[in-house]
């Protein structure tokens, strides 16, 4: 298993100043910038330090929130691409359906890969819902667009030689022709997140790996899909590397330690859902089948993970939310998440978030490098041999 | 108003859409808001009295279809402009509410030799105040929740129009036309929200008498941008109707229906 360390670089010290949404409205007068100048070194910080922990290294960005100030997250990677030394370099993602220009996003990726040696990972994402209002690309047909910018994307990475022009539906260029190519040859590794089958049967289809965000009982089904397409596919097994999971994380000595750290974490999952309702779900994000049936059914605002209201630490960990124990326990409990999904192969682990200090950050991470990590490494080994020798 | 199937259907360029064809005389082109309409619609009801109607579902909207390429306003107006030709419609009086209104107003600046006259109620389309300020509300940033009182004068009244929102006792054909609806005048009008930058300067193409029409009450456009839009034409006629809202003719639909009978009643300049 490989661990990738993550953080929202949060404007948490506003959180208990604000009111109602903590995005798209949310008045940006709440955001000092002389705390955020703080906020971000310390952010780069501990993703330094992840690197010379053996922790590899994963971005996002949003727009508009308090709950994540990371504006373009290949901002956040160019800067690690020089700070950095070992870790593999996660955006995850680029919202392509934000950027209005593919090409620069291709030519800022390319010259990070370059930058770094050749330690970038690529995620092209669809964008949330409420991030269109800031970027003002259409909800409708999103879809559509994001294909476009994928395939765009690929090509220019990809090609060798003379420029070429591009005459889609959404993009047009004239002249592509990137400079500098990408270190890693043909391209870097792509991954494209997913919560339903369908889109996990299209990554598989790629090739590409996938993630999964707080999925819970969602991801079986989503690797199961994954992984029958992949066989069609490609006529072997897909190995554990392609699958990716993203949780909450808390490590520490003693139940009082771990305790106190869930009490700062969890915050954010109070924080993180305030959206205006206009931008949860704009027409056309989600399909007019999918809409049709929420009305029907009566489903209004956001599903809470699929977990009972207040739920207890075993249930968060049950459910693939939060993963909170000592170091034995954190062990077992993704163990055991990991069997129920068929075998989780990236642990994405939000492990700052809330109100957790640098140093209780910096200890989580020392603390699961040095006695969760190697057994989770040794586990996912003999795990993908087993997805390996029942396929043969 | 956007619950139930209109009851014909036809195919035009190639496309399937339902229509709602009602009453005898001139002809008049019904083109329906954002949110779609009812085959009881009573302004409609009211016109098909006096003139034969035409009304369908755009494409897109309630069961018309839309094929992929059909993604923009200009295209909706190349398919009115096939309606009219293929139903071979001549003198035709067009008649839009809000979204349709724009349609309308874009149809006309494409050539007026079918239509005799023009009625925007409500309509959007068209830009007039400066780069910081906007005449139209961004309905996209609005909730489904809001829809009562920002359309309507009355919002228990607005609230019954639309089932009292009470989507799980409807059926899943009818969430689906709302779910579908809602899509569509996003694709159609997302941004530059709900008007055509172009529009304005074309207006003056608009030959024929224009009759525009506002609620009062509008909390979407304001009656000063209605003054504005009916100043913009060559014939362009403003009257307000009292306690209406942005879909004012849902609420007094017989207020609404006396302007524009006596409006079509009256002699154009040229045939005084």
């Amino acid at each position: 298993m490989e661990f990738w360390h993550f953080c929202e670089q949060s404007m948490h010290p506003a959180w208990d100043k604000i009111d109602g949404a903590t995005k798209v409205s949310v008045d940006n007068r709440f955001c000092e910038p002389e705390v955020a100048h703080k906020l971000y070194n310390r952010y780069l910080d501990e993703w330094v330090i992840a690197d010379q922990l053996g922790f590899n290294i994963f971005v996002n960005e949003h727009h508009a929130s308090a709950n994540c100030m990371s504006a373009s997250c290949l901002l956040t990677l160019a800067i690690l691409a020089r700070q950095t030394k070992n870790a593999r370099l996660l955006c995850l993602g680029v919202p392509v359906t934000n950027r209005t220009d593919p090409y620069r996003v291709a030519e800022e990726l390319a010259m990070i890969d370059v930058i770094s040696g050749g330690r970038l990972e690529i995620g092209l994402v669809k964008a949330s819902p409420f991030e269109l209002a800031m970027s003002n690309q259409s909800p409708a047909r999103i879809m559509d667009r994001y294909w476009e910018a994928h395939d765009f994307i690929v090509k220019a990475l990809t090609h060798q030689g003379p420029p070429f022009s591009w005459e889609g539906e959404f993009y047009n260029y004239r002249n592509v022709n990137v400079w500098p190519r990408p270190y890693q040859q043909p391209m870097p590794p792509m991954w494209i997140t997913a919560s339903g089958p369908t889109t996990g049967r299209r990554i598989a289809q790629l090739g590409y790996v996938m993630a999964t965000f707080f999925n819970g009982a969602g991801t079986k089904p989503l690797y199961d899909a994954y992984k029958d397409e992949y066989r069609k596919t490609h006529g072997r097994p897909a190995p554990i590397d392609r699958f990716a999971y993203l949780a909450m994380v808390a490590c520490g000595r003693n139940e009082a330690e771990v305790q106190e750290r869930v009490k700062k974490l969890k915050p954010y999952l109070e924080v993180q859902p305030r959206t205006p309702k206009a931008w949860s779900n704009p027409p056309g994000y989600e399909n007019v089948e999918m809409n049709a049936r929420a009305l029907h059914a009566g489903v209004t605002g956001r599903i809470n993970f699929g977990l009972p209201p207040n739920p207890t630490l075993a249930e968060m960990a049950e459910g693939g939310i939060l993963f909170a124990g000592t170091p034995d326990q954190l062990y077992e409990q993704m163990v055991k998440f990991s069997d129920r999904c068929g075998g989780i192969g990236r642990m994405l682990m939000l492990s700052q978030a809330g109100y957790l200090s640098h140093d209780e950050t910096v200890d989580t991470m020392q603390l699961f490098a040095a006695q969760v990590a190697p057994r989770l490494r040794e586990y996912a080994r003999l795990k993908n041999e087993e997805i390996v020798q029942a396929a043969e | 108003m956007f619950i139930s199937p209109l009851p014909e259907t036809k195919i035009v360029a190639g496309q399937q859409v339902e229509i709602l064809i009602r009453g005898a005389g001139q002809s008049l082109l019904f083109l329906h808001a954002g949110h779609g309409f009812e085959p009881d619609d009573p302004l409609v009801s009211a016109l098909a009295e006096h003139y034969r109607v035409y009304s369908p579902s755009h494409p897109g909207f309630g069961a018309s279809d839309r094929p992929d390429h059909v993604n923009s306003v200009e295209d909706l107006v190349f398919f009115y402009l096939d309606l009219i030709e293929q139903l071979d419609l001549r003198d035709l009086v067009v008649v839009g509410v809000s979204f349709g209104g724009w349609l309308a107003a874009e149809l006309a600046t494409r050539g007026t030799g079918r239509i005799a006259k023009l009625v925007l109620i409500d309509a959007v389309g068209v830009k007039f105040s400066g780069r910081e300020t906007r005449d139209i509300v961004d309905i996209f940033a609005t909730t489904i929740e809001e829809i009562p009182r920002l359309f309507f004068h009355d919002p228990q009244f607005g609230l019954k129009q639309f089932g009292g929102m009470d989507f799980k006792a409807m059926s899943l054909a009818s969430t689906t036309r709302f779910a579908r609806n809602r899509e569509s005048i996003l694709l159609f009008a997302w941004s530059p929200t709900l008007y055509n930058p172009k529009l304005l300067r074309r207006l003056y193409r608009v030959h024929v008498p224009v009759l525009v029409l506002w609620g009062a009450d509008d909390k979407v456009v304001a009656t000063s941008y209605g003054k504005q839009y009916a100043a913009a034409f060559e014939h362009g006629v403003y009257r307000e109707i009292a306690e209406a809202g942005h879909y004012g003719y849902l609420e007094k639909p017989a207020a609404f229906a006396a302007e524009v009978i006596a409006f079509l009643a009256t002699k154009t300049p040229a045939e005084v």
